[in-house]
């Protein structure tokens, strides 16, 4: 069909023709377990925490699904849950946090604004917590109810099960490598994003 | 600072034949009847008092610069008067060119029941300062700072006017500013970047009154890990 393996050789895996009996019974059981006792860490900004909370409270109750603890250490966290819009003064906090929390982790962009700022395409919010930290659901809805926020636990729940611990591009954190094809030098998103209102050639009022 | 905390009983200067207070209706645009202090500010300050005008029941005076502070100080100390709370300051850009900025005071006298509000008409090509009222009300510290921090009122006699919202080394100008565009000034990439840049543990010296370093307060074992070349939070 044409396919070939991906430019880089940081993003490409080609799995073996076949992995072992136990690797993958051994990965059956350590993603079983891990998909079913995520632990958030719950960074609510904004409204949708409040949908958070009640995601979280008895009507929908996330213990089912091994998240009756909220982590507020991000030390003791599996899934930072980003729930509200991201300003730039917080930018640096979360980074801070992502970092904090030990592999396996995973994030969870809950709302419009954490994904892509929303409303708020102004001088202080971030247009999307993407641009700080990796995200591996992104749910949409302003702010999304409970259950848009439980299926998007479940895909990620769906996520971990279908890991491999023999893939080696798993959990790797990779700085902007500008030797990469995939690089693209920052002033040159800036050129591809001006004609969707980048801020530098916007008009200017009269005063 | 203070004396010992003596509550203010809301109406108690105005005697017992006072009306109660009840929500005003009908109450035109412009005219009515005006905040007594106003009549009082003319007769104590004459010409500082540029202007009186009652818009929607609320007084609006509008006061000369220079007289500000003592304005405002009279308002507080006067057994007539009781402004004990200064509720808000702000400021309005209009986008008219003779009186492009003012900054607006919001006092308020519990004692009375009275509501007044103090402007100060910036003009065009005037330095943007204003007398700072810290001295009277100390809750116009973080208003103050707020008003500076949006739209680049520098308030005289402030102990501490630095940003409030932003963060301290923002560079990109007064958000609120007529001239300033909804996005920013910088691209969004050089935005994402100097916020990166920035040091979540970084802390406020007020005796420096600078950003300083907090590594000097962290524990002695997470001082010796950082040393050795640890990554934070790794």
């Amino acid at each position: 069909m044409g396919l070939t393996s991906r430019p880089d050789a940081a993003v490409s895996f080609e799995p073996p023709a076949q992995e072992s009996w136990i690797t993958t019974k051994l990965d059956f059981l350590v993603n079983w377990a891990r998909a079913n006792s995520l632990w958030p860490m719950p960074f609510g900004t904004a409204c949708c925490a409040i949908e958070f909370m009640a995601s979280a409270a008895s009507d929908f109750d996330l213990a089912r699904f091994g998240m009756e603890r909220m982590s507020f250490s991000p030390r003791q966290a599996d899934v930072l849950i980003c729930a509200g819009r991201l300003p730039f003064k917080l930018a640096p906090i979360i980074r801070r946090i992502w970092q904090q929390m030990p592999q396996p982790k995973w994030c969870i962009s809950m709302g419009a604004c954490a994904s892509t700022g929303g409303m708020f395409d102004t001088y202080a919010v971030t247009q999307g917590i993407d641009t700080v930290v990796p995200v591996d659901v992104y749910v949409p809805g302003c702010p999304p109810r409970p259950d848009a926020l439980i299926y998007g636990i479940m895909l990620l729940q769906e996520k971990v099960k279908k890991e491999r611990a023999a893939d080696p591009t798993l959990r790797r954190e990779i700085e902007p490598d500008p030797k990469s094809q995939l690089y693209l030098p920052p002033s040159l998103i800036d050129e591809l994003s001006e004609p969707f209102g980048n801020s530098v050639h916007q008009t200017r009022s009269g005063l | 600072m203070s004396d010992a905390f003596t509550p203010i009983v809301a109406g108690s200067a105005l005697g017992g034949d006072a009306p109660a207070p009840a929500t005003p209706r009908n109450v035109p645009l412009t005219g009515g009847e005006a905040n007594p202090s106003a009549a009082a500010l003319r007769t104590r300050f004459g010409d500082a008092i540029r202007r009186a005008h009652v818009v929607r029941g609320e007084t609006n005076v509008v006061v000369a610069n220079d007289r500000l502070l003592d304005v405002v100080r009279w308002l507080h100390d006067d057994p007539a008067q009781r402004y004990e709370y200064l509720s808000d300051v702000t400021a309005v850009e209009h986008r008219d060119p003779e009186h492009p900025i003012e900054v607006v005071w919001h006092l308020r006298s519990i004692a009375y029941r009275r509501f007044l509000r103090l402007k100060v008409e910036l003009a065009r090509g005037a330095e943007l300062a204003v007398p700072s009222v810290w001295s009277v009300y100390r809750s116009a510290d973080w208003l103050e700072r707020e008003c500076y921090d949006m739209f680049g009122i520098r308030f005289t006699g402030h102990p501490d006017l630095r940003r409030i919202l932003l963060w301290e080394d923002y560079r990109e100008g007064f958000p609120l500013r007529k001239d300033f565009p909804l996005r920013g000034r910088f691209s969004r990439a050089e935005q994402l970047r100097q916020a990166l840049a920035a040091n979540p543990e970084a802390r406020y010296s007020m005796e420096e009154l600078s950003v300083v370093d907090a590594f000097a307060d962290l524990p002695e074992e997470m001082r010796r890990r950082l040393k050795a070349g640890e990554k934070a939070g790794e």
